[in-house]
């Protein structure tokens, strides 16, 4: 498989598994959060000051269909992860020494 | 295991953002010798995939689930360094975007699942691939064990973390057992996840495994030592 097909695939399993097979990821609350209720320290939990955000929860607001609200802000995450890391990387990475900057 | 904020106090909260950024600093400067050309993109792929993928809470049983960290899959994908700066942008996002984890709390969660789950990963993974043959095939494996490990680690260094700053009067005994039970549960969901997701990019193109590259390079060296020459 080239290196850009296999890019190409892994983009699209990402964009597939935010986008649509999070609508059936369990909303039981994860292990932190249940152990919180148990033992009592989950009053201490303050709303993040970005709970109002447009995405907040993988929720798209304003997107009243389930499915569609957070399979939309997987992906818009997803692109958004794709653009800030791939862009971290670049500027971080090695330059060839033929590049002549190192 | 996404910390709010409130759950810890605003020193510990501020030692722990200390820690988070020295480590991103170190990991900036340090994953250059991960990152070129053709790395850098499949870094940032893996990062993606990451947060795809914590997007997934799977069941453990009684009312509760756990999800995906990440630490040892980045790691053994993309390598040590450049894995805590693809857990760092996936926390950052989830905290700034989607609510997940708190603000205040960001470099709590950095520390736990950013740099924890990715030392420790880390370190399993090399150990094994030292003691274990020197075949690809053990890689996955190898990864796998490290993801095990990581979970509950990270969920024993919050119940230390709780214990010097928590907000909350509780019984630390009790959260420290239910903390590691339940973390040592959706650690074995860690290292399925890991470890078919290492398995499959082993089985189409190893040589895009961090991880794998010292297996790789010493079959090349066998092969020339077996061609006539």
């Amino acid at each position: 498989m080239s290196t850009r097909r296999f890019l190409a695939v892994a983009l699209v399993v990402s964009l597939l598994v935010a986008g649509v097979a999070s609508y059936y990821a369990s909303s039981h609350p994860d292990g932190l959060e249940y152990v919180a209720e148990q033992t009592g320290f989950i009053d201490s939990a303050k709303d993040s000051a970005t709970a109002d955000s447009p995405l907040a929860d993988y929720q798209t607001s304003g997107v009243d269909d389930p499915r569609l609200s957070g399979g939309l802000a997987g992906v818009i995450g997803v692109l958004v992860m794709l653009v800030l890391s791939t862009g971290l990387f670049w500027l971080v990475r090695r330059r060839e020494p033929a590049d002549g900057r190192d | 295991m996404h910390v709010p904020d409130g759950f810890l106090d605003a020193p510990t909260s501020v030692a722990t953002g200390v820690v988070a950024a020295a480590a991103v600093a170190v990991a900036l400067r340090a994953a250059r010798h991960e990152l070129d050309d053709r790395t850098a993109p499949r870094a940032g792929l893996v990062a993606t995939f990451v947060f795809a993928a914590q997007m997934i809470n799977f069941p453990v049983g009684a009312g509760t689930s756990g999800h995906l960290m990440g630490g040892a899959l980045a790691a053994v994908l993309a390598g040590p360094w450049t894995a805590v700066l693809c857990l760092a942008v996936v926390l950052l996002v989830q905290a700034l975007l989607m609510a997940d984890g708190g603000i205040t709390a960001l470099g709590t969660n950095i520390t736990l699942i950013g740099i924890v789950t990715v030392a420790v990963g880390w370190a399993v993974f090399v150990l094994l691939r030292r003691v274990l043959p020197k075949r690809l095939e053990m890689v996955a494996p190898a990864a796998a064990a490290g993801a095990l490990a990581s979970v509950p680690v990270a969920a024993l260094l919050f119940t230390g973390l709780f214990a010097i700053g928590g907000n909350a009067p509780v019984d630390l005994a009790a959260v420290a057992t239910a903390m590691f039970g339940w973390h040592t549960v959706i650690g074995i969901g860690e290292a399925v996840i890991t470890g078919l997701v290492v398995a499959s990019v082993v089985a189409t193109r190893p040589d895009l495994v961090h991880g794998a590259r010292p297996l790789i390079a010493e079959r090349e060296l066998v092969t020339r030592k077996v061609v006539p020459s």
